[in-house]
């Protein structure tokens, strides 16, 4: 399904050059969902925006279902079925929540459609489709309705970046059955970037990242060792 | 009356309702009054003052009726100056659709100097949507030039929703709000200019009533190499709300100006602007993208949305 060659990605900041991403190779299979965690700084949003091509790889290779895409801009990437759904949403002065879906949708989606997608992340759908995607709404509003755009479209993956980021505990749990709806019964393939255990234990495979190299990926019997390391897990609730 | 096919795309751009020949409607057509009907609530009169334009009085029996009043210029070289006036009486609800449209084809400039007039009665309900849009292929310029002038008695509430689409190549619009007691103005501009188009927008607004109010919405996107200049200014005489909120988006190697003046002259008036300028938002145009829309397709939801 995706692969992923000797991906590299640097900065350079005052005249330094540092490694984000460090020579990263793995491959996510046919309807499985890969969980990526670790620590802040690890590099986890940088990969995923070098799959989607928001930061551009300066090193290694990207293939989807056979086809190169690391050459390919955000749209054709996007078109070629990946999705993404950003940690911290943009707002859009003037459009309203039921034209972002459409757009996302591919150009037209029904009422029933909209209220649907936002009911299931835990939206009061009606309420929704005419307000704008501005300052009028909250993080945790945003944040639900950038997963339904996901959700909007038909994708080979999806990719997902701290999807339960400032969402209540309600919310959390809806989002966790649309995981489970696109996991099981649709049967894409994501890659999510996750502390919650909830979303970890749903998970095909864990990837856990330190300092822009994978430290350990596999099962959960295989990873859970590492991500305990020290008596404690990365950034996760445990009361979750 | 038969209308050309020039003057018809132009309404259908102009008048989202679509322009008929029924109810009350005035069509003005390069300098004359081309056609119009009154209905038992709306009369309109030719002025008798010398000037161009017409009268319109609306009865207080007038409820939820509508007035289209349109102007076409499509012949090249036309200056057109016209003054309309709008009496609407006490407790009248009623929409005004409104609209200019030049499609200048020759080499001439062609112009239209609109002074709208509106005095509206205790209680009266009143929307007012304005649409100016030049087309043509002609080298001749396109100008549109409308002064309005609103005057709110008690509780009376006016909705004015103005647009400027695209081109037109010079505006000057000057706008002055008069509000009494418990009246409340509500107003959206949305303006877009591009090439080497010019636009200016002052705008007073007078709170002279206790309990009036303004909320003021300016949107504009300036492209090419035009530019924009906007001047609102809220005077508060009394106890009084008002907030006026002007967004700008800039391209290329436009330049837009806001300069943004509020006054308190009463101790209870409370007066908020807020002024914001600035290009496209970066994560707004990678969000569309990751949605499959490219970077020119991205731009234009943007500015759509913007201008919505």
């Amino acid at each position: 399904m995706l692969k992923a060659k000797n991906l590299s990605f640097s900065v350079t900041e005052e005249g330094k050059t540092r490694k984000i991403i460090d020579d990263i190779s793995f491959e996510v299979k046919p309807g499985e969902m890969l969980v990526i965690t670790g620590p802040n700084g690890s590099g986890k949003s940088t990969l995923v925006k070098l799959l989607m091509g928001i930061e551009k790889a300066s090193q290694g290779s990207i293939v989807l279902d056979g086809g190169e895409v690391s050459d390919m801009s955000i749209n054709e990437r996007a078109k070629a079925g990946m999705g993404y759904a950003f940690q911290q949403p943009p707002r859009f002065k003037g459009m309203t929540v039921k034209k972002l879906l459409a757009i996302a949708a591919g150009g037209s989606l029904s009422e029933t459609s909209c209220c649907d997608l936002l009911s299931g992340v835990g939206l009061c759908a009606r309420e929704y489709l005419n307000r704008q995607v501005d300052d009028t709404l909250s993080g945790g509003e945003m944040k639900r309705i950038e997963i339904a755009t996901v959700l909007a479209g038909k994708h080979k993956i999806c990719l997902f970046d701290e999807p339960e980021a400032g969402i209540d505990l309600w919310s959390f749990s809806m989002l966790v059955k649309q995981f489970e709806k696109i996991h099981r019964e649709k049967k894409e393939s994501i890659i999510v970037i996750s502390h919650q255990e909830k979303l970890i234990n749903m998970a095909d495979r864990i990837m856990l990242l330190k300092g822009g190299k994978i430290e350990k990926i596999g099962t959960r019997d295989e990873v859970s060792k590492d991500l305990f390391a020290g008596g404690g897990f990365f950034g996760c609730n445990k009361a979750e | 009356m038969e209308i050309d096919k020039i003057t018809q795309q132009v309404l259908d751009v102009i008048d989202e309702e679509g322009f008929k020949q029924e109810g009350a409607y005035n069509l003005r057509q390069n300098g004359y009054a081309l056609c119009h009907g009154d209905t038992e609530h709306i009369k309109i009169k030719k002025r008798t003052d010398g000037h161009q334009g017409i009268d319109v009085y609306i009865s207080s029996e007038a409820k939820d009726e509508t007035v289209h009043i349109p102007v076409v210029v499509t012949n090249s070289g036309v200056t057109d100056l016209v003054y309309n006036d709008f009496y609407v009486e006490d407790g009248a609800s009623v929409t005004i659709v409104a609209g200019c449209g030049i499609h200048n084809s020759g080499c001439n400039d062609s112009r239209h100097d609109g002074v709208h007039s509106f005095h509206i009665g205790k209680g009266a309900n009143v929307t007012y949507t304005e649409k100016h849009y030049g087309a043509g292929e002609g080298t001749g310029a396109r100008i549109l030039n409308p002064v309005t002038n609103i005057y709110l008695k008690e509780d009376a509430v006016f909705t004015l929703d103005t647009a400027q689409i695209e081109g037109v190549d010079s505006t000057d619009r000057k706008t002055h709000v008069e509000l009494l007691e418990g009246a409340k103005i509500i107003v959206t501009e949305r303006l877009m200019t591009h090439d080497k188009q010019t636009a200016v927008s002052d705008m007073d607004v007078v709170l002279a009533g206790t309990g009036s109010s303004a909320q003021i919405i300016s949107r504009s996107v300036a492209k090419g190499e035009s530019v924009q200049s906007f001047h609102p200014k809220a005077i508060g005489n009394a106890g009084c709300h008002a907030h006026i909120q002007c967004d700008s988006i800039i391209m290329e190697k436009a330049k837009v100006a806001s300069i943004p003046e509020i006054n308190a002259n009463h101790i209870d008036a409370a007066i908020i602007h807020e002024a914001a300028i600035g290009r496209i938002n970066n994560d707004q145009m990678m969000k569309l993208q990751t949605l499959g829309l490219s970077e020119e397709e991205a731009e234009k939801v943007i500015v759509e949305a913007f201008l919505n």
